[in-house]
């Protein structure tokens, strides 16, 4: 969901990258608490098997590809700040080196799959954690209803840019349901991948998963 | 597993699956691109204003060679990311002595 140059206006663009800017700016203080030493590597690793696995598209629909986001996985392995730096290093680093997404659209992106998917696909996850037992496998199935809906909120965010300043006048609501269609079957592939990787971590290092700390550590994290 | 061992294999697997399985990512248009073009405001997509550079939708300029050109630039996006995530993470995490504010 990589947007290109020209599809909204340079005046939305603007205001969307300084919302994304202050953004980045908060989560890098929010993020602190759940940074030490041992889980500010596993956020690097984070960013970088998302950087990895959105390079691998996989068929949906006819004639359509979608990838992996990775906002709700990075979110629940990393906490929601944290994840919002990951997901917008990436989207950097695309822009930057893979001439993958507009580099004037590069707000418009980070807000939508940075702050958006990551908060949304966060909140999702911890209401479906809160009425599941507490076992390791209801946060891998949370993680992962928490990545299909991150992807349509992802694509919700871009119909709302389209509206404010397309460079187009197709019908609003057209895009909308074009847009939330596709990505709900593309959100689909998200919970796939999403549920296996957070299993993958809690077998092998559960203590590393910001989703599923004690409460006292959530606590801990939430206050500040 | 020991924390080491832990990101040295996710860090290979990252390798693998932007080196190796990267070549056989389907390459029709993703869910917005195919959208725009459904709907037509595909057209007011301009270039990329990198879309001459070395690593440009993920390819290397000059290796003729799909699968390697494809492999190379998943193999630098990876360690790029790695280098520059982990370095950032690093560099803003609470420091050991620094108290978890409650």
């Amino acid at each position: 969901m990589h947007i290109p140059d020209g599809f909204i206006d340079l005046p939305t663009s603007a205001a969307f990258a300084a919302i994304a800017a202050a953004g980045v700016a908060v989560s890098i203080r929010g993020s602190k608490s759940a940074l030490d030493e041992k889980t500010a590597p596993l956020a690097g690793l984070t960013a970088t098997f998302i950087f990895a696995v959105q390079m691998l598209n996989f068929p949906v629909a006819a004639g359509t590809s979608g990838h992996l986001l990775g906002a709700a996985l990075a979110a629940v392995l990393i906490g929601p700040y944290a994840a919002t730096l990951a997901i917008t290093i990436v989207l950097i680093l695309q822009a930057l080196l893979f001439a993958d997404g507009g580099l004037s659209a590069l707000g418009l992106s980070i807000f939508n799959m940075s702050l958006l998917a990551v908060w949304f696909g966060y909140g999702v996850f911890l209401m479906i954690k809160k009425i599941m037992p507490k076992k390791k496998i209801s946060i891998s199935i949370a993680a992962a209803i928490a990545a299909l809906l991150s992807v349509p909120a992802a694509a919700a965010g871009f119909v709302l840019q389209y509206a404010i300043g397309a460079n187009a006048t197709f019908s609003i609501s057209a895009v909308f349901t074009a847009m939330i269609g596709t990505h709900f079957l593309i959100g689909i592939g998200e919970a796939v991948i999403t549920f296996f990787a957070v299993g993958a971590v809690l077998a092998s290092r559960s203590d590393l998963v910001y989703g599923y700390k004690n409460e006292t550590a959530k606590l801990e994290i939430r206050t500040n | 597993m020991k924390q080491k061992t832990f990101l040295i294999s996710g860090f290979i697997a990252s390798l693998f699956l932007a080196g190796i399985v990267s070549f056989y990512a389907s390459s029709n248009p993703d869910g917005l691109e195919k959208v725009a073009e459904d709907i037509g405001f595909i057209e007011t997509a301009k270039d990329h204003k990198n879309s001459d550079g070395l690593f440009a939708d993920y390819g290397v300029k000059g290796v003729e060679n799909s699968r390697l050109s494809t492999g190379a630039a998943g193999v630098i996006g990876v360690i790029a990311t790695g280098a520059i995530s982990t370095g950032f993470f690093l560099l803003i995490r609470r420091k050991s002595g620094e108290k978890n504010k409650t």
